[in-house]
């Protein structure tokens, strides 16, 4: 079983791993904050297994923008979920990749010796991203604080302009790009103007991304999902973006939402904005010997990359290049892949890249094209525009439903990547033992 | 710090440099301060030491982790044999809290945990109180549980504080009070986090503040001209919980402030007078009993050393949802098991409004859910230390669960039904070690059915009764252990009663009739409410098995025409009763309905006919016992004392020759128990 990580270390195993339906979110805060998501998670997972939580080493979770009362987001999930005072937990924010660098980290500390048992993913309640005060309101308030005497009140009233009180929307802060001052639907405007993709091949994706859903959800490959339930009594047991009747003709008819009137960029062929959570046990070989855990596969070997924020939607093509070639693998070597779908058009153009030599000869640094992945082998149960992108959980979700995916069709490697706003992309590599 | 010379076993006292007296109450042999006639005699020395040689200030606290005081020991209650001695020992109290009040210093009571009855008491005759805020504090005075009211001149001294209208709401409710209720109150002056509680103590004793005063208006409800208005309306208050001549505690409580409030020396002559002559009453004794009969079920499973940590159920219905809530709400680890989420749900919606509702804090709310865990797949089952079964009462499904569930329990972990009727021996067949198997029959509903019944078979494994009594005090209930006949203690003695005020409905009374005469009797709820609360159909289930065993239950034809109609009681609005917003809708009892004399001795004798055939098989170890189950699982009358205690002070004799009266007159199913006679004999 020995087989050293390149980073230099002993193995890292995935013992399991359970995520939460993928909830749509529907213009108000959803019934769960990201640490419920986060324990609506961990608790099913960590009750099937035969260690006690207190027996892990530590809980690192991914969030991007955890609530007001979630600091530390991941110690707070540890508490709650009954691990115990001891076991410590800290909180990782890679913006899209948070829950990939929540596993990333898991694998270092344990491949490095410092741990060997650690729960790992990534939450997110993007329905909970909080309205906030303008800076003008802010300073008003401060003003008004001050104020002893009715006639100090009367005269900082006066000063209160309609405006102050437009509230900012938190999300779309989140994701707008502020160095170069564009939102993340903008870059995927780049990437598609760049590779000439069309708003037609945009819309097939769309449609095929929910179809594989669909048939993924009969079929039940999605097992790692848990039921959620709310105090109202209200269960939750799928991903609920999943439009069944989503043709092209429909897609069609959407208009496009970050570049107005002449965009290709649609809410249909964008991730939803969704809630979420996903999380993995990692073990060192000691701890899978010691407890007798079961392994659903290895972590490889991980990759993170950067790029122009205003490609970033290509960071895959950029993350997953290196990983190839450090093990002298090509495309055929990989088994199945998971591109987190944040745009139609951004999965798209990462496989055009890899398509086009000259790409791969400036971009990437290589001699000549990688070639082309295999449709089928990409994202084969659905992915963000169908079933939603809670950003600090989709990491996660991505590296755990690939190990689902190589077992069920008896497959040995795969690797999961995503974008990440900011102009970065990051890989893993993970293979059935 | 000197430490006085007069010898203590129960109060230190001491003085610190800065000269304030601290006077520790830390009561020799007993882990709870209780103020015993010793205790108080000790506590005279201290005071009049005090007297001779003031202190700058005194402060009372306790040496007891779990509590300043919990109260007078109730025990020297028991053994008063006249109202004179009562009132004797009540005034000698009022002598010594009165020096303590009239020392010319500043007197504090630092007040943790426990603080009851006497234990408040006390502390009303210090200057200040001050509380500390863990929820762990209770402060009240309970006494009116027991049938009394205050004697410590509490009555006196916590109108005079709060007023009238708070002061009774403390007294006539019992209730106790977290310290910052009792701070909103005014009952106490500061509630403060544990590690400032002696610190503010000092500081009043130091730089004593003004001492509270009473609001105008709060006073003037003392005046003659308001105190008959205010003191009617307390009774008619009083009158729809509790009837005068069952429970005289609250209406002597009232009586005592309207004939005394504008002076208090005479309130207080008083009060010891009123006490004494209540606590010498049969209400007062008998609730003394039900106490101590409570403390006895508190103590069963004290020789077990088993703690769960993690509680798997398995069926979420009404009551392996509501047991898995309640666990949950106790601080255990619960996994909830059920054939689909959809059944999950509904248990985890009643569990949230039980939180809230006993935990108030939503991050109490919070921690409560976050522990109760919906489990589809099972996993809870390898690590529960208890598995308790709460699906549909069929035997083949249970022990086909058992023989899925046996080989994954954990060594050392109970498995519990909750089952109602079926007997433990008809389900062990299914297991390999059939002495694990422990029924833990709980009350609906549960969070309010103290009583929990620990059933075992002649093959369960005392270790194993002992372990799941434990773990019934573990989560705050009333351990019984009776054995695996049919119908256990409590539905097999309530099952004639109900049956019989099926058959006089039947017969033509009118269910209101039935229902008052046995709420007059002392039932907390008519028998006729009671079935349809139950439910139609399941009385008729337990009627059915009950009668196959026992034979003696028939079943009336009445219920089953109910059943068969489709009227199930309460949960689908219309029983013997229609239902509107959950609540019966009666008819008003007028003068023209016709009720036959022997009422409530049919529905009562049959259930006291039962509770003897019970003893007469060991279905509980002793009389006591079995009068705890009653009281505790039914609501059976606690100032009667129980079943077989009121069959005691009624006459055995008697009751019998009544049974054999009724017995030629409606039937065999009156025939008296072979126990009437062993027990008259005796």
């Amino acid at each position: 079983m020995t087989q050293h990580t390149p980073i230099g270390g002993r193995p890292v195993f995935v013992v399991d791993g359970s995520r939460t339906p993928f909830l749509k979110v529907k213009g108000r805060p959803g019934p769960f904050r990201a640490s419920d998501l986060a324990l609506g998670a961990a608790r099913p997972l960590l009750a099937r297994m035969p260690f006690e939580p207190a027996e892990l080493d530590e809980v690192i979770l991914g969030c991007v923008m955890p609530g007001p009362d979630e600091a530390n987001i991941a110690r707070i999930v540890a508490l709650r979920a009954g691990c115990g005072q001891r076991v410590t937990a800290w909180t990782v924010q890679r913006n899209c990749a948070s829950g990939m660098q929540a596993l990333d980290c898991a694998y270092s500390n344990i491949a490095n010796g410092r741990s060997e048992l650690i729960l790992a993913g990534g939450t997110e309640s993007m329905s909970h991203a909080p309205l906030l005060l303008s800076t003008e309101m802010v300073t008003w308030l401060a003003e008004w604080n001050k104020c002893k005497t009715i006639g100090q009140r009367i005269h900082v009233l006066r000063h209160l302009k309609p405006k102050y009180l437009q509230p900012i929307i938190g999300l779309l802060r989140g994701l707008t790009d502020p160095v170069v001052g564009l939102s993340m639907g903008q870059t995927a405007e780049n990437l598609a103007h760049r590779f000439s993709i069309s708003r037609l091949r945009m819309d097939e994706f769309a449609v095929n991304s929910h179809l594989r859903l669909g048939r993924a959800q009969d079929e039940g490959y999605l097992r790692e999902i848990e039921t959620l339930y709310d105090a109202a009594g209200k269960v939750y047991a799928q991903d609920d973006g999943l439009r069944r009747d989503s043709t092209v003709d429909k897609l069609a008819t959407l208009a496009p939402v970050f570049d107005r009137k002449f965009g290709h960029v649609t809410a249909g062929n964008s991730a939803q904005v969704t809630d979420g959570a996903a999380l993995l046990v990692l073990a060192s070989e000691q701890a899978v010997d010691k407890y007798k855990l079961p392994v659903l596969g290895r972590i490889v070997d991980s990759q993170w990359a950067g790029l122009d924020p205003s490609q970033m939607g290509l960071g895959p093509a950029h993350a997953m290049a290196p990983l190839l070639s450090r093990h002298g693998l090509t495309i055929p070597d990989i088994d199945y892949w998971e591109i987190n779908e944040a745009f139609a058009t951004q999965v798209l153009a990462c496989v055009e890249a890899w398509k086009s030599a000259d790409y791969c000869r400036n971009e990437l640094g290589l001699s000549d094209a990688l070639g082309e992945i295999d449709n089928e082998r990409l994202n084969i149960d659905g992915g963000g525009v169908s079933l939603g992108h809670p950003v600090g959980a989709s990491g996660a979700r991505i590296v755990l439903h690939l190990l689902q995916v190589l077992a069920r069709n008896n497959a040995r490697r795969g690797i999961a990547s995503l974008c990440i706003g900011g102009g970065q992309g990051g890989a893993m590599m993970v293979e059935r033992l | 710090m000197t430490e006085s010379n007069t010898t203590s076993c129960h109060w230190h006292l001491e003085r610190d440099q800065a000269g304030i007296a601290w006077l520790r109450i830390d009561v020799a042999d007993g882990n709870v301060n209780v103020l015993s006639l010793a205790v108080i005699s000790e506590l005279q020395q201290k005071v009049d030491e005090l007297v001779r040689n003031p202190p700058r200030g005194l402060i009372i606290h306790s040496g007891k982790p779990n509590g300043f005081i919990a109260g007078a020991d109730i025990k020297s209650f028991l053994g008063m044999k006249s109202e004179q001695e009562a009132a004797e020992f009540m005034r000698g109290v009022h002598t010594v809290f009165d020096r303590l009040e009239s020392l010319s210093c500043p007197t504090v009571a630092a007040i943790h945990g426990f603080c009851l009855g006497g234990g408040l008491e006390l502390a009303l005759a210090c200057h200040y109180r001050v509380a500390d805020e863990d929820q762990g504090t209770r402060i009240g005075l309970p006494e009116v549980l027991l049938g009394i009211h205050p004697g410590f001149g509490g009555t006196m001294r916590s109108i005079r504080l709060i007023g009238v209208p708070a002061a009774m709401d403390l007294m006539l409710s019992g209730r106790p009070l977290s310290a910052r209720a009792a701070a909103k109150l005014g009952l106490i002056d500061h509630a403060v986090p544990q590690r400032h509680l002696l610190r503010a103590a000092r500081m009043l004793v130091l730089d004593p503040p003004q001492r509270r005063q009473l609001k105008p208006w709060l006073k003037s409800l003392n005046l003659p001209l308001l105190r008959p208005l205010l003191a009617r309306y307390l009774r008619r208050q009083v009158a729809s919980r509790a009837n005068r001549e069952h429970y005289p505690a609250p209406y002597a409580m009232i009586d005592l402030w309207e004939r005394n409030a504008s002076d208090p020396k005479s309130m207080l002559a008083d009060e010891a007078a009123s006490v004494a002559h209540l606590v010498m009453g049969d209400s007062a004794q008998n609730l003394i009993r039900v106490f101590f009969l409570q403390e006895r079920l508190k103590a069963a499973g004290r020789d077990s050393r088993f703690k769960a940590q993690r509680v798997h159920v398995i069926g979420a219905g009404v009551m392996g949802g509501d047991i898995a809530a309640w666990c949950a709400l106790q601080g255990l680890m619960v996994t909830l098991q059920d054939q689909s989420p959809e059944r999950i749900a509904p248990a985890v919606k009643r569990a949230a409004q039980l939180f809230s509702k006993k935990l108030k804090q939503p991050r109490l709310v919070q921690a409560a859910l976050d522990r109760l865990i919906p489990d589809v797949a099972g996993q809870g089952v390898p690590h529960a230390d208890v598995i308790i079964e709460a699906i549909f009462e069929n035997a083949e499904a249970k022990q086909a669960l058992y023989r899925t569930l046996e080989p994954r329990m954990k060594p050392g972990a109970i498995l519990a039904t909750n089952t109602s009727s079926i007997p433990l021996q008809t389900l062990t067949p299914a297991l390999q070690h059939p002495q694990r198997l422990v029924g833990l029959h709980f009350f609906n509903p549960v969070a309010k059915m103290q009583l929990v019944e620990i059933v075992h078979s002649p093959q369960t494994d005392e270790q194993v009764v002992r372990d799941a009594s434990a773990f019934a005090r573990q989560i705050g209930k009333l351990p019984l252990a009776v054995t695996s006949t049919p119908g256990f203690l409590v539905n097999r003695i309530l099952m004639p009663y109900l049956l019989e005020a099926v058959e006089l409905e039947s017969e033509g009374v009118r269910p209101e009739l039935i229902d008052r005469a046995a709420v007059a009797f002392g039932m907390p709820m008519g028998p006729i409410e009671l079935a349809d609360t139950v439910g139609l159909d399941i009385c008729l289930s337990v009627a059915e098995i009950l009668g196959q065993s026992l034979g003696n239950a028939r079943v009336p034809a009445r219920l089953r025409a109910l059943v068969s109609e489709g009227r199930l009681g309460r949960k689908n609005g219309q029983g013997f009763y229609s239902y509107r917003n959950g609540e019966p809708v009666k008819a008003r009892i007028s003068a023209g309905m016709t009720l036959p004399a022997d009422v409530t001795d049919r529905m009562m004798l049959r259930l006291l006919n039962e509770a003897m055939a019970c003893l007469r098989g060991h279905v509980v170890e002793d009389e006591d016992l079995l009068d705890a189950g009653i009281i505790f699982g039914t609501g059976f009358a606690p100032f009667r004392g129980g079943p077989l205690h009121h069959v005691r002070e009624r006459g055995i004799s008697a009751l019998r020759g009544r049974l054999e009266e009724l017995a030629r007159n409606h039937g065999a199913r009156f025939t008296p128990d072979e126990e009437w006679q062993r027990l008259q004999a005796l």
